[in-house]
């Protein structure tokens, strides 16, 4: 890359500082203070002035020295490396992950709020792999997939406190109904494709929630449902005490009561319901049907010329992969005990989303790197207070910046000659 | 001829809104023939093909295969009556591999004959073997190619449809595609309706062509008679042998 003209340099880092400004302005340069006298508006260009500033002699000294070009590409070169761990190495990392997550629990410094924590960046690695099936494999982009995860949690806890079915019970009812909910959104949108299937699903996660808050009698409206019974272990509840007629978790055992068993209960749980939903997509693809939603991702009518029918391969995609947004609601209700609409905005539906594209989409492990990133980033900004969303953010933009593809853009090929699985 | 045709196109005539495509074509394909269409660009070839595979409906006449009417049968029931298309463009599966591909290509067909189909087609396009596990989209123009006609022939079919096989492919590569093609059609007995720009190689390896200009067919007749025609030399066999 050549030496750059000063006179270019100097409008590049003007055309920045004017964005800047433009951004600057209603973003910070006012401020509403609640004031004596009711709220009043506050300005603040002085702050204006310093940012945009920055960003202009930033901007500069970045066009001048000529790196701008030169970054980039590096980092790109260690992404590809990244990316193109041969199939036996990136199999190697899953098992590695696996056996940390095994031993977790285990090791000294994993407190309840380790654990805590793990449970819910597990909830998202299968909330992640569940939308991979829709959005990842069959190229179906989906921004309500967060009502299926509704769907799920709603079906265990009425079904649980109406008429005490256990979790074990609910948990395959739920993913039914979710699944059935998934038909139920895919027979309208059969035709629809990209933005406009994008727009349909964003109107059925908010139809879902808004049912949800408004039909008091049947979901408790905008109080939610309170007091879902918590998971026991195959019958041995984790109390204290025990109620009569009933052994406890830590009498079975003959452990002193810890309230550390339940959650490192929940954690194995959601383990075991996220590796389940891995390996499915894991045999999925190497079957016709799974095939079948990786070549319409790429090519619906050369599908159709194939003889495959896209209808049947949609509507699966839309099931299956609502299916298991429907086992993570289950589980994610017995977890906290308590649900309400709030818990399925469409925020939801956006972080599950971008789990699945910062992973690349229809990569496995991408989507348990993307939810780690996404969910303990913010956890570790808690430090940054109100400057945690803006770090957050800018990250993200970085990463897109730097792997539009995804962290893991590889496709391993789902079969080889000879040695078929 | 005293059999019925395995394919009989009656009459045919397709709209796209208001523009009428096809004006009304017929024609015939015996089983066992090729049978090359030729046009100049925008004549209709390509939308023929694609009216006999169900997509553009045809808005008259009727399309007769085997004996039945399948004027308005979907394009993804074509396959399991035996009809199988390697569509314009190619249309592979770019991030796939060639073993995929071929796989998808065996979808409608019965998965105890997948082992066989898949050592025919290697055979055929030995090329294939040695590519299997590379990314379809990384390929050559001419191993893409082979790959579209490979993985139709997956499906076991009685009648094969491509659209300009030798489109954007070097003269020596479109001579071993065409060989292939006869080869599939003498040794594999399927019955090829091939539609080609490439006047030339069509017509030398078609049993019988037919000319279509405007949505109409102009002329027919043996691949010899049609190349040894004055008019088509002169229409589309004058930029010389390619």
């Amino acid at each position: 890359m050549g030496q750059v003209k000063p006179a270019e340099a100097f409008r590049e880092a003007a055309l920045a500082a004017l964005i800047a400004l433009l951004l600057a302005i209603p973003l910070v340069g006012f401020r509403l203070v609640d004031g004596l006298r009711g709220l009043s508006i506050e300005t603040r260009f002085d702050w204006v002035a310093w940012g945009v500033s920055a960003v202009f002699f930033g901007r500069l000294a970045i066009a001048l020295s000529g790196t701008r070009r030169r970054l980039l590409p590096d980092l790109k070169s260690v992404g590809a490396a990244l990316s193109n761990l041969p199939g036996g190495l990136s199999r190697f990392a899953g098992g590695a992950m696996l056996v940390g997550a095994l031993l977790l629990p285990l090791v000294p410094f994993a407190d309840r709020y380790v654990v805590e924590i793990a449970i819910t960046v597990l909830i998202y690695v299968m909330l992640g792999w569940g939308l991979n099936i829709v959005v990842g494999l069959a190229g179906l982009l989906d921004l309500g997939y967060v009502a299926f995860y509704a769907v799920g949690a709603y079906s265990y806890a009425l079904l649980s406190i109406n008429f005490g079915w256990s979790f074990w019970l609910c948990l395959p009812v739920a993913g039914l109904l979710a699944a059935a909910f998934g038909v139920m959104l895919g027979f309208p949108v059969l035709r629809l494709r990209g933005d406009y299937l994008a727009i349909v699903t964003l109107g059925f996660g908010e139809m879902i929630r808004i049912i949800l808050l408004n039909w008091k009698d049947f979901s408790g409206g905008p109080n939610g449902i309170s007091s879902i019974p918590r998971p026991d272990f195959f019958g041995f509840p984790f109390a204290r005490t025990a109620e009569d007629g009933q052994t406890t978790f830590h009498q079975l055992f003959g452990l002193e009561f810890s309230p550390m068993h339940r959650i490192v209960f929940l954690y194995y749980l959601i383990l075991i319901l996220a590796m389940l939903t891995n390996l499915f997509t894991l045999r999925m693809r190497r079957l016709p049907l799974g095939r079948a939603w990786e070549a319409l991702r790429e090519d619906e009518i050369a599908c159709r010329a194939l003889g495959i029918n896209p209808t049947m391969i949609k509507l699966s995609a839309f099931a299956l992969g609502a299916m298991f947004g429907g086992f993570a609601g289950a589980f994610f209700a017995t977890r906290q005990g308590f649900i309400s609409p709030e818990s399925f905005s469409f925020i939801e539906s956006a972080v599950i989303l971008a789990i699945v594209v910062l992973g690349g989409m229809g990569s496995q492990i991408g989507v348990v790197i993307a939810a780690a990133f996404l969910i303990l980033v913010p956890e570790f900004l808690r430090d940054f207070s109100q400057y945690r969303m803006v770090l957050f953010g800018m990250a993200m933009v970085l990463i897109m910046l730097w792997r539009p593809q995804g962290l893991v853009a590889h496709r391993s090929p789902s079969a080889r000659l000879g040695g078929r699985a | 001829m005293s059999k019925a045709p395995l394919l009989s196109v009656k009459n045919v005539k397709t709209h796209y809104g208001p523009v009428e495509a096809l004006r009304g074509v017929s024609l015939d394909v015996h089983e066992g023939e090729i049978v090359a269409l030729i046009g100049a660009n925008g004549a209709g070839k390509s939308t023929l093909l694609m009216t006999i595979c169900g997509d553009p409906r045809a808005s008259e006449g009727q399309i007769v295969y085997d004996g039945n009417d399948i004027t308005r049968t979907p394009l993804h029931r074509m396959v399991r009556l035996g009809i199988a298309q390697s569509p314009e463009g190619r249309r592979i599966f770019p991030r796939m591999s060639v073993l995929e591909n071929l796989q998808l290509g065996a979808y409608a067909g019965d998965a105890a004959n997948f082992e066989a189909d898949l050592a025919r087609v290697f055979r055929l396009f030995p090329r294939l073997a040695e590519r299997s596990g590379q990314r379809a989209g990384t390929m050559s123009g001419g191993e893409q190619q082979m790959l579209a006609i490979g993985r139709a022939l997956m499906s076991r079919p009685r009648l094969l449809l491509l659209d300009e096989p030798s489109l954007g492919l070097a003269p020596l590569l479109v001579a071993q595609i065409f060989a292939t093609i006869r080869e599939i059609n003498r040794s594999e007995a399927v019955t090829v309706l091939l539609v080609e720009q490439n006047a030339y190689h069509a017509l030398r390896l078609a049993h019988r062509g037919y000319v279509l200009v405007n949505g109409t067919i102009r002329l027919s007749g043996t691949g010899a008679e049609l190349l040894a025609n004055p008019d088509i030399q002169q229409a589309y066999l004058a930029g010389g042998k390619g």
